[in-house]
């Protein structure tokens, strides 16, 4: 009697945290996340424990790694010398690209006298070009911000010059018909919609920009993340450095999601109700 | 002549009597490249009625209506308007798009008043005058709305509302039902009657369906295509005291569609 009230009381919970995982499974999208990170750090951990290489670290001691470096204060102080050139070269790439984007989309003289210059810069492998950036500016916060910008200017333009060309023809023709002015056609027409596309070329340039301030941590100067990783390699400190690379490709991620939700909730309030 | 198959021996545009003519249009031509898409159109539209443009594709019909709201520069020929010939758009006239073009990120009451936006009036004002034309074009209530998360004829209403809302002389509008279904086209065209009956305005239309034209026009303009010449004018004279199924049965309603259907069917295929 005794053994069986005590299954009762064993299965019962089981069976309602079931129901309520599988509610939870088909009404939110974060489960599928969870999910799918899930599955990618078990396999991790398998891999690791195997392990497959002496150099690759499970996930579990790469966690404790990044928890050690966040407790003893270098993973910050390494992400605030890495966010310099980045969120400079990234801000300057903005302002810049979405201008000169805009101009081009808008001007058939300057995107004859600009295109090819960003389709070249798109086409380059930057990496080689960073030695010729050292070699001329040095190795300080000019030449690392300036690889950020090689890489996330060319990507911005493009896209920006691309979503100015590819705005509906149709309402700029209303805007004419109701007498608009060019200034109020480009503020009130072309940019509204071509904010779409802005954005997806502001994203694609901050992911280049994450490129470009590894890139240039690595080749350049090692600061930041980027000499936590060369160190800890050096040192066969794999954790660690698993743990510094990990931890920028999660910033990396937030700051692209971060984007994504301020596109759809500030950018476009009638995205947010379909 | 005898190359227009669908103009009647004795046919001269000129010797249609058009009073008041608010909108003249004078030896218009129009070249793309070596398309010639226009020739030398003559024509004037009636101050209070409706004139349709019609005929089949390629005949010119949207051209001509984009020369005459000056957002297509003509080749040669003049656009006069209320005596002043014009080269751009102006606000005695005021456009219908095929396509509603309805800005996404605005809503119905921004979509509304955006004509008086551009010539910078103030919020409270121009909310107030929107407010009155979505009401007039049955709307109210989905002021807030954002257009997709509207049908493609309330979607119309909306681009009607917002050429009533600057109160130009001249409404053109480009086959507006053309994106809307039959049910509520017909619908359309019936609130469209009401509208002309209410606004007093002078109304250029361009549509390729002959019934649309007929009960909704009081002079209908028939083009032929290749290049692009006035071939016909007629007036329909339908009595629209009578309620729209009765219309639709007229024998002289059908008549009307019956001749501009023989004279248009040497144009299908």
């Amino acid at each position: 009697m005794s053994v069986m009230s005590q299954d009762v009381k064993v299965v019962a919970p089981a069976a309602t945290t079931r129901e309520a995982l599988r509610l939870f499974a088909e009404r939110r999208r974060s489960f599928w996340v969870v999910l799918s990170l899930a599955v990618l750090f078990t396999t991790w951990e398998i891999a690791g424990r195997i392990p497959i290489s002496f150099a690759f670290p499970t996930f579990l001691d790469t966690l404790a790694a990044f928890f050690e470096m966040v407790g003893d204060g270098t993973m910050i102080r390494a992400f605030f010398l890495t966010l310099q050139p980045l969120v400079l070269g990234v801000a300057v790439s903005a302002l810049l690209g979405i201008t000169l984007g805009i101009v081009m989309g808008l001007s058939d003289r300057v995107e004859w006298l600009l295109a090819p210059v960003f389709i070249v810069l798109q086409a380059a492998p930057m990496a080689a070009l960073v030695p010729l950036v050292t070699f001329v500016y040095g190795i300080g916060l000019v030449a690392k911000t300036l690889a950020v910008i090689m890489l996330a200017l060319p990507v911005i333009v493009l896209n920006s010059y691309k979503a100015v060309r590819h705005v509906n023809p149709s309402l700029v023709d209303m805007c004419r018909s109701f007498q608009g002015t060019r200034r109020q056609q480009i503020f009130k027409i072309i940019i509204p919609d071509a904010a779409p596309v802005l954005f997806a070329g502001l994203r694609l340039g901050v992911a280049a920009g994450f490129i470009g301030v590894m890139l240039a941590e690595l080749l350049i100067t090692p600061t930041g993340i980027g000499d936590l990783i060369t160190y800890h390699r050096s040192v066969a400190n794999y954790a660690h450095m698993y743990a510094a690379v990990a931890a920028i490709i999660a910033a990396s991620t937030v700051t692209l999601a971060l984007l994504q939700w301020f596109e759809t909730n500030v950018m476009r309030p009638e995205k947010r109700r379909s | 002549m005898t190359v227009n198959a669908l103009a009647k021996e004795d046919f001269d545009p000129a010797s249609v009597v058009t009073h008041d003519p608010v909108v003249r249009v004078e030896a218009i031509s129009k070249h793309y490249g070596s398309v010639e898409a226009l020739r030398s159109i003559d024509l004037q539209f009636e101050r209070g009625k409706l004139t349709t443009l019609l005929g089949p594709s390629g005949c010119g019909k949207t051209t001509l209506l984009k020369i005459i709201a000056g957002l297509v520069p003509a080749t040669s020929g003049q656009i006069i308007v209320n005596g002043r010939a014009v080269t751009g758009p102006g606000p005695e006239r005021a456009f219908v798009f095929q396509d509603f073009a309805l800005m996404p990120w605005a809503t119905v009451l921004r979509n509304v008043g955006f004509g008086l936006e551009l010539k910078g009036m103030a919020a409270a004002e121009r909310n107030r005058i929107a407010r009155r034309y979505i009401e007039e074009v049955g709307l109210q209530g989905f002021e807030d709305k954002y257009p997709h998360e509207l049908s493609g004829g309330m979607r119309q209403r909306v681009g009607i509302a917002r050429a009533f809302a600057v109160n130009a002389d001249v409404l053109l509008l480009d086959e507006p039902f053309s994106a809307v279904d039959e049910q509520n086209r017909r619908k359309f065209q019936e609130d469209l009657l009401r509208l002309v009956e209410m606004e007093r305005k002078t109304f250029i239309f361009v549509t390729h369906s002959i019934e649309e034209a007929v009960y909704v026009s009081d002079r209908i303009v028939l083009l032929s295509p290749r290049p692009g010449r006035v071939s016909n004018i007629i007036d329909p004279r339908i009595d629209r005291t009578a309620n729209p199924d009765d219309i639709r049965r007229d024998p002289g309603y059908l008549d009307v569609v019956e001749e501009i259907w023989q004279g248009l069917r040497h144009y299908a295929e």
